[in-house]
């Protein structure tokens, strides 16, 4: 029972939610009562979704809380940086619920200008964001560095293409082929770069797209179907 | 019936059947014992060793389940996979670090571990704080996990699932430490950078097939080879759909303008 109740749910859910994309929205009162309830299901099961997921915060912060006290106690190697998660932890918790320096009220908005969460989110954390997100120069500078490396023939036809679409994309690419004649003119550097991008790229793209899709369906029909093992019920999904 | 359905939607109601029927048969097939053979996916031959090095090691094994929650079917995907990963850990006596940015990831990630962790006959070395909940803010998330990753130096870092740009963040915090890095993502544009920057990794459909390719069951693998008829059939609509439509523009003839406008039809997007 305790496996055969959650996959029933999933599988008549699904069934449902994958019938109801498929159905008309009524304009009137008068269409089929199944067909205004699979309607209706369309639309508020993504509603249902979210409902869930704001209780799910409440289990995340929980175990925030939890796992981070108990390194605190066990007087850990990392429970300084424990101790700093739970004091912003809190003091942002206090922030924004308490609306400091925003308009009061349930209505009042936590976010408005001025107040005080919205001086966390831009004094604190948004900087925060920029630092991190510019690391990612050079890490792309230091992987592509060790990817184009001509150790096999694919690395090496890696290696020209990124030369061809980098140099295509800069002025100082243009000015390299510009000598080349207007009849051959496909062989200057802007347009190799733009047919690397238009014609292999995108087949690879689309080829990739159409697995990727048939991937999802063939999981779904899986999931559906109880083939895939419910981690909740330690079931073998056979 | 024809006020029932939603315009425009009977050609992607009618390829979705199709596909459906296609591997529901499969599936059939195979429970009904038809070998299924399947092509072993180099990344996932590459994961026993990767386990065996990192816990000879006393290093530990990290699982990123992307970073979207459990309504996207890549994170799905990825939980599929961490269930043999957390056998194969179990078996070899490592410790399993899976940090999360959903908790409702967490917790599925977390009693797939405890199971996987007691099939394996090791129950008394799990610990439910190797799942833990990271923050929901990715870069947070990612700030957190490459501290960890700098700290612990695991020995294996797999990062399968849907990610954005936390995805080279991940990879080369893994890369700075040693750590094996095998990677899986349906996301087409975040692919380059994780081909770049790990050893191994699965790309796009393959994750999906990952977990049925690590597990075998027949009626799973009966899937996988429905799936690949539908590749079948979609490229030879690829192929008849381009000389059809090349036909009837270059010769007019009626037959083959109504060939191309049927095949248009059945295959327009929106």
């Amino acid at each position: 029972m305790k496996q055969r109740v959650p996959q029933i749910i999933l599988s008549v859910t699904a069934v449902l939610l994958i019938i109801s994309a498929f159905i008309a929205r009524p304009e009137d009162g008068n269409a089929p009562y199944v067909q205004r309830m699979l309607a209706f299901a369309d639309q508020e099961f993504a509603t249902w979704f979210s409902i869930l997921t704001v209780f799910a915060f409440l289990l995340g912060g929980l175990n925030l809380v939890a796992t981070h006290l108990v390194k605190i106690r066990d007087r850990g190697p990392d429970r300084y940086y424990s101790l700093v998660t739970l004091v912003s932890f809190v003091i942002v918790l206090v922030v924004g619920m308490a609306k400091l320096g925003g308009p009061p009220g349930l209505q009042g908005d936590v976010t408005a200008p001025g107040s005080w969460l919205s001086t966390v989110f831009d004094a604190v954390l948004s900087p925060l964001h920029a630092t991190l997100y510019s690391l990612l120069a050079f890490y792309i500078a230091s992987a592509s560095y060790r990817a184009f490396r001509a150790r096999s023939l694919e690395s090496t036809l890696l290696l020209a293409s990124a030369l061809v679409v980098l140099l295509g994309r800069i002025p100082a690419g243009r000015y390299l082929t510009a000598w080349i004649p207007e009849p051959v003119a496909f062989l200057r550097v802007e347009e190799l770069s733009l047919w690397i991008l238009r014609v292999p790229n995108t087949a690879g793209q689309r080829a990739l797209m159409i697995g990727i899709a048939l991937g999802v369906i063939a999981l779904a029909v899986r999931m559906i179907a109880g083939l895939e093992k419910d981690p909740r019920s330690g079931g073998d999904g056979s | 019936m024809s006020g029932w359905l939603a315009p425009g939607t009977w050609n992607v109601a009618l390829v979705g059947a199709f596909v459906c029927a296609l591997i529901g048969f499969s599936v059939l097939r195979a429970r009904r014992g038809a070998t299924v053979s399947v092509r072993a996916l180099p990344p996932l031959l590459a994961l026993d060793r990767a386990v065996a090095d990192a816990v000879a090691a006393g290093r530990p094994v990290y699982f990123v389940a992307g970073s979207q929650d459990l309504d996207n079917m890549q994170t799905v995907a990825a939980l599929a996979v961490l269930r043999p990963l957390a056998r194969k850990v179990a078996e070899a006596g490592g410790r399993l670090f899976v940090p999360t940015n959903r908790s409702l990831v967490m917790d599925n990630a977390r009693e797939i571990c405890r199971l996987a962790y007691a099939d394996a006959g090791r129950a008394d070395l799990w610990r439910d704080d190797w799942v833990a909940y990271i923050s929901d803010d990715h870069l947070g998330f990612v700030a957190r996990v490459d501290g960890l990753i700098a700290r612990e130096r695991p020995g294996l870092c797999v990062l399968m699932g849907f990610f954005a740009s936390e995805s080279l963040l991940l990879a080369e915090g893994g890369h700075q430490v040693g750590a094996v890095q095998i990677a899986g993502t349906a996301s087409a544009v975040q692919l380059p950078f994780l081909v770049a920057s790990c050893d191994h990794v699965l790309l796009g459909e393959e994750l999906f097939a990952a977990a049925a390719s690590l597990e075998g069951d027949a009626a799973r693998l009966g899937s996988l080879r429905g799936q690949d008829l539908c590749k079948l059939a979609a490229a030879v609509c690829l192929v008849a759909g381009s000389l059809v439509v090349t036909v009837a523009d270059v010769t007019g003839a009626a037959p083959w303008t109504f060939l191309r406008d049927a095949f248009l039809n059945v295959f327009r997007a929106g």
